[in-house]
């Protein structure tokens, strides 16, 4: 393994996947990773001196319309689907303290 | 008149000709879903009451002269992270396992358009991730063809289904080879389109650059017509791309003379199991016999591809999957402390592993002091695999090669190891990099029974040359390698074991 991934970074990966993980899923994660990271750094064998990252293989450019509402009123379907709500909100626990 | 062994086309046909009617149809491929289904597991779900509820609205509308295309009053099952209205929409995942779509797919409008009843929603790899089926929360479904392999993924429940003829065709997914490789492993025709042909909207992201919808069929003319119907410009998918033309069925002609077909070296040698490399090479020889020009050449770059691929298609899916955090749909744990809490109990308890390592990936890659090496990188050899296709696209019509190393594998044999799993997308992966038009034809079964695919890859919007290569290889074979799986009550009236 040439890659070591330490308990503080795969902490700070579950931080920014908001993911929790039990002692045993880390230390599977960790080495996962390890693992994965070793075969992707095969790709420094490519030379990608002044090549320019490609994003999308056609050129892609925004895509306007005029501001004007063409869908009809969904309210009561996607509420429908929240987990709680509250009268014509989605509930969720206190935010602010 | 066996109404399931006709292909989609014939069935349309038939009803056009009031020789069948849709609800004949509905009731032989729900009579059908119920024998087989103990044992392939193909569906999440079926909606039995509202396919004879379409199959008699779309009767009356053929009957009225207002639906007169060629697959109108036909039953499809659809993928299940592709949504309708008002229809489960699983995912695969126990995060999803609750959540009905207030709105409906652009490509299940476009089948709807064209008469098409939909008679359920199919089973996949968690979130498209995998290459089993087995990371599906609604269990694993089996390879029709011998049911202790696996069907391949992600869009596995889709291709078994049509080859245990729980359906006429099928939609599925491709992000790295999600359609193709399952088809290869099932013996049916897939499609994965050139990017922005068919449009995303309603389909459920993983790798938003990389996804295509695309049509997974019993025969040729039938993957034809599918895409001409499911193909469009959408103005809700800002990456739809507007064609000049639509008219795919127009490239079902009998005829290679002068195609020039490449065959990559680098895909022929090591990793390739030898029964599947003789079928493809046998293929390649009937195309030839009938005029083709076959070579063989180096395409180059073709082990950067899967790690390429992975941290693209992980970064797009960490950014993607954000969105499940149990506020505004689907799955929320029972018991959490607050709201940061409540979102990570919440995604940890609806994610399956497979789904977890690939979030994770992406959200390092994508991190702070990895961007460049990582992503950035990833992206530059993106950009070299699109330079390779296309040096190789200026001497060939079409690419081909094997559509997977091997065929399918057993079942619970490939999750214990997920980079061996991986490897197995070595000649897929880079056609969703590049953005290509693909397809995964059957050429063939290996000692035990199981399917053989070929892979035929052409330059962008080039999906008619695929078209009229695979086309000619079935009229020349006559079909003989898509014969559907032989299981259920013809089965054991064979005395066949399977």
């Amino acid at each position: 393994m040439k890659n070591k991934i330490t308990d503080e970074v795969i902490d700070y990966v579950g931080i920014l996947a908001k993911l929790e993980l039990s002692p045993a899923e880390k230390e599977a994660a960790k080495s996962d990773m390890e693992k994965m990271l070793d075969y992707i750094d095969t790709l420094n064998e490519l030379d990608t001196e002044g090549i320019t990252p490609m994003s999308h293989v056609f050129p892609v450019n925004n895509v306007f319309r005029e501001d004007i509402v063409t869908n009809g009123n969904n309210r009561e379907a996607i509420l429908s689907n929240a987990p709680l709500r509250k009268d014509d909100s989605f509930e969720v626990p206190k935010t602010i303290g | 008149m066996d109404i399931l062994s006709l292909t989609a086309l014939q069935l349309g046909k038939a009803i056009k000709e009031r020789e069948a009617s849709a609800a004949d149809a509905v009731r032989a491929v729900l009579d059908r879903v119920k024998e087989v289904e103990p044992e392939v597991n193909s569906y999440v779900t079926l909606d039995e009451e509202g396919a004879f509820q379409q199959a008699e609205e779309v009767q009356r509308l053929i009957e009225a002269g207002e639906f007169t295309g060629p697959l109108a009053g036909v039953p499809v099952a659809v993928k299940d992270n592709i949504c309708i209205e008002g229809q489960l929409t699983t995912c695969g995942s126990r995060i999803l396992s609750n959540f009905k779509p207030v709105y409906t797919a652009e490509a299940v409008l476009n089948l709807k358009k064209a008469g098409a009843v939909v008679i359920g929603k199919t089973n996949m790899d968690e979130f498209a991730m995998g290459s089993t089926t087995e990371t599906s929360y609604y269990g694993s479904t089996k390879n029709p063809h011998n049911l202790n392999h696996v069907p391949g993924g992600s869009s596995g429940g889709s291709c078994a289904a049509v080859a245990a003829r729980e359906c006429y065709y099928a939609l599925g997914s491709d992000t790295g080879g999600s359609i193709r490789q399952p088809s290869s492993f099932c013996g049916v025709v897939g499609l994965k389109p050139t990017y922005g042909t068919v449009s995303r909207y309603g389909l459920v992201a993983y790798g938003s650059s990389l996804d295509q919808i695309g049509p997974v069929a019993k025969d040729v003319p039938d993957c034809a017509a599918i895409l001409e119907i499911i193909s469009s410009h959408d103005t809700k998918d800002s990456t739809s791309v507007k064609r000049k033309n639509y008219h795919f069925t127009e490239a079902l002609t009998e005829d290679v003379k002068g195609l020039k077909i490449g065959i990559p070296r680098d895909y022929m040698g090591k990793g390739l199991d030898k029964e599947v490399e003789e079928a493809v090479r046998k293929a390649a020889k009937v195309l030839e016999e009938n005029g083709a020009i076959v070579e063989e050449f180096d395409l180059s770059l073709v082990q950067y591809a899967i790690p390429a691929y992975y941290v693209i298609a992980s970064a797009e899916a960490s950014s993607n999957l954000e969105r499940f955090d149990g506020v505004k749909y689907g799955y929320r744990t029972a018991d959490y402390r607050d709201l940061h809490n409540m979102y990570k109990k919440t995604r940890s308890e609806g994610f399956g592993a497979e789904v977890k390592r690939r979030i994770m990936l992406g959200s390092f890659v994508l991190s702070s002091g990895y961007y460049d090496a990582y992503y950035l990188k990833a992206l530059r050899t993106k950009a070299l695999i699109k330079q390779a296709f296309d040096r190789a696209f200026e001497k060939y019509d079409v690419i081909l090669g094997p559509t997977a190393p091997s065929t399918a594998p057993e079942l619970g044999k490939s999750l214990t190891d997920p980079m061996k799993m991986y490897l197995g997308d070595i000649y897929t992966v880079a056609v969703n990099l590049a953005g290509l038009p693909a397809m995964s034809v059957p050429v063939g079964k290996d000692s035990r029974g199981l399917p053989i695919g070929i892979q035929l890859i052409g330059n962008s919007f080039q999906e008619k040359t695929l078209l009229r290569a695979a086309y000619m290889y079935e009229c020349a074979t006559e079909k003989w390698h898509e014969t559907s799986a032989n299981i259920g009550k013809e089965a054991q009236e064979n005395g066949k074991t399977i």
